[in-house]
């Protein structure tokens, strides 16, 4: 188990380090910082000065190197739009985005698992053939089309949600704002957690119900049925447990993409998040917040992975045997 | 042993299987007929695809949809079991008709121990506490010869061998003590090594406590060694039945000579069971009159038009065969 942690833990340091690189590549040889930094009218020897202080003349190993160590501490440089640490910028927007995925993904998680049990156990009901067909418009509809549809309807039609920023927000400890604890914030999270969610939902909905109906069909299901165990048994206790373990990963891997895909809906309904922050520093040409964010990205990716293995090791008995045998 | 006078345990009569297919209904069992006595076991044999599982399936009320049984009756104990409401045919399965699956690899759910297992289905049939329950499975375990059961029962299934893993599916079946264990090739997935030694614990634990048993098999060489009577399926319906050693010794049934026909090969190669030319009919095209009239040797001309019924030859004995039918053999002299 130990040997199993520390073994992923070396392959997501790996994963971050060559992000890092494209990364840094992005960083040093998109634009030119200096350019970025002290516009057109500075002279040249400010010029080689700045570059100097910067590090900029030393052997690039060296470079991706403080580029690393500074990463590591949170330290992403300036940003050349709105010099400010860029670390500061991300954490002020970051709470925005948090509080949208964990919403969207619960959303998508809690009614895709529901929906996909249903269909599957309901499986010729005239109930589990609307939501089949009504998940195949969800799945091929694009995210922003599904925003402004739920804005029309919702915010501007009936006038019952709003469409545009987070509502009022709480301040807690100096790090995080927080929308659930107002009735604003909690109104205004709907319409965006369902536009980010819908495609999720219907994707895990989609799997849940493939899987079991896969499960349903095994030997042990049969054989847990003719021992005359009740239903609910056989249904949630034998077979659901069994579409876990591809459902956990697939759903880990949704949130990614959940807090990823942000930026859409970040744009459409005005959500001050990350996402918004990235869209706005590629019009830009922000590097140095482009360059972060693309490491935060792929840093969720790769704690969500972590976390992905580690249950997954906890539900299935066969992988620790496995390993254990591997290991002697 | 007091044969006719005591009334059968499981009472099959005129049983019909069908399966609605896009291509008209298949009738995977058509009038299928048989009695199982208390303790006693019975083999069924036949060619793959003749109907047997569909036959273990229908008894136990387990037919996949959209297959049904479209008629006849099944009775256990003189009560009709084959129209149950599925909630009572729920407590029909497993506490008094248990079943054994083909596959031991993949018949127990890879992510619960033997222990859950055995005790959920202990539980679910009897009032017991999880302690009692646990040690009747450990007892179980003990019996059906898994070793240092008190210590393995906490395994997960995948630490078990197939030979092992098939005494834990029996001790799952036989957990809340059935009447009835139907068995349905319980050894043709295992290695030849272990086969007799699984048919040795199903028949003795089954014996010991009084439960009957249905053996599906390939295998002739097993329903020699095992089997009181054996029933012999060819395309869905009931070609021979009788005690194991008569039939085996006299076959009345031409394709049941063909089978017996067949035993000295099978040691080796249980797969193949018929030596007889030809194969069994598909179910969408089986012939009017005698399922069996193209291979058969000995067809004659009501073979080829009406389908002869199981007729009764005595001493436990029947067949389906116009050859043992006077008015129509004496048709035949006279033509
Ligand atoms: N789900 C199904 N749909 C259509 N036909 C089926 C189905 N299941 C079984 N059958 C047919 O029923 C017949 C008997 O099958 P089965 O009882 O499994 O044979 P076996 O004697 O080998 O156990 C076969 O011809 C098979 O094609
Ligand atoms: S009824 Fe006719 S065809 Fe069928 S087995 Fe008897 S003799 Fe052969
Ligand atoms: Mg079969």
């Amino acid at each position: 188990m130990i040997a199993f942690i520390i073994r992923r833990l070396l392959q997501s340091v790996i994963v971050m380090i060559a992000v890092a690189a494209v990364s840094f590549a992005l960083f040093r040889f998109v634009g030119d910082p200096i350019y970025s930094m002290l516009g057109q009218e500075a002279s040249i020897s400010d010029r080689e000065e700045l570059r100097d202080r910067l590090g900029l003349n030393d052997p690039i190993v060296v470079q991706f190197a403080r580029f690393l160590g500074n990463a590591a501490q949170g330290d992403f440089g300036i940003s050349y739009r709105l010099q400010m640490p860029v670390a500061e910028l991300i954490l002020q927007r970051l709470p925005a985005t948090m509080e949208l995925a964990l919403v969207s993904a619960t959303l998508a998680f809690v009614t895709g698992l529901g929906l996909g049990v249903y269909t599957a156990l309901r499986r010729r009901g005239i109930l589990s053939n609307i939501i089949m067909t009504a998940s195949l418009i969800g799945v091929s509809l694009p995210t922003f089309l599904i925003g402004v549809l739920l804005i029309w309807v919702f915010a501007v039609e009936l006038r019952w949600l709003p469409s545009n920023g987070r509502g009022a927000v709480v301040q807690i400890g100096n790090w995080w704002t927080t929308g659930f604890l107002t009735t604003s914030g909690r109104l205004a999270l709907i319409l965006p957690a369902i536009t980010l969610g819908l495609y999720q939902m219907t994707l895990i909905m989609r799997l849940v119900r493939a899987e079991l109906l896969e499960v349903l069909r095994t030997d042990y299901i049969k054989f847990a049925r003719a021992r005359g165990l009740s239903a609910r048994a056989v249904n949630f206790g034998h077979a659901l447990k069994n579409t876990l373990v591809p459902v956990i990963t697939i759903t880990g891997l949704q949130l990614g993409s959940i807090i990823a895909f942000a930026i859409i809906t970040e744009t459409v309904f005005n959500w001050p998040g990350v996402g918004a922050l990235f869209i706005n520093s590629v019009r830009f040409v922000d590097v140095p917040v482009m360059s972060a964010y693309l490491m935060m990205i792929a840093l969720i990716f790769v704690v969500i992975n972590l976390i992905v293995d580690l249950l997954y090791y906890a539900v299935d008995p066969r992988l620790r045997v496995d390993r254990a045998a591997r290991s002697h | 042993m007091t044969g006719a006078m005591t009334d059968p345990l499981l009472s099959v009569r005129d049983l019909v299987v069908e399966f609605p297919t896009r291509r008209g209904t298949l009738r995977a069992l058509d009038r299928v007929s048989f009695d199982i006595m208390p303790g006693e076991v019975l083999g069924m044999v036949g060619e793959s695809g003749a109907g047997k599982s569909i036959t273990g399936a229908s008894i136990i009320g387990l037919i996949e949809p959209p297959g049904r049984i479209a008629g006849g009756e099944i009775r256990l104990k003189g009560e009709r079991i084959d129209n149950l409401r599925p909630e009572a045919m729920r407590k029909v399965r497993g506490r008094r008709i248990g079943m054994v699956f083909q596959d031991p690899l993949t018949s127990l759910n890879p992510l619960y121990t033997v222990a859950q297992q055995l005790i959920e289905t202990i539980r679910t049939h009897m009032d017991v506490s999880e302690a009692e329950a646990r040690k009747r499975a450990v007892a179980l375990l003990d019996r059906v010869g898994i070793p240092a059961a008190a210590r393995r029962i906490d395994d997960y299934p995948h630490h078990f061998s197939g030979g092992m893993r098939q005494r834990v599916v029996i001790a799952l079946a036989l957990c809340a003590e059935p009447e009835l264990v139907i068995a349905d090739e319980p050894t043709t997935a295992l290695d030849v090594s272990v086969q007799s030694q699984i048919i040795e614990v199903l028949k003795d634990i089954c014996a010991e406590r009084g439960a009957a048993v249905m053996l599906i098999t390939h295998d002739m060489g097993v329903i020699a060694e095992t089997a009181d009577r054996v029933a012999v399926l060819y395309a869905g319906r009931m070609a021979e039945i009788g005690p194991v050693r008569e039939v085996i010794t006299d076959a009345l049934h031409p394709y049941t000579a063909g089978l017996m026909g067949s035993i000295p090969t099978l040691t080796q190669e249980s797969d193949r069971l018929v030596q007889i030319p030809g194969a069994m009919p598909r179910l969408h095209a089986i012939p009017p009159g005698c399922a069996f009239n193209p291979r058969c040797e000995k067809a004659f001309a009501p073979c080829r038009e009406t389908r002869p019924e199981l007729m009764d030859r005595g001493n436990g004995r029947e067949v389906a065969c116009w050859l043992y039918d006077t008015v129509a053999t004496g048709g035949m002299r006279n033509a």
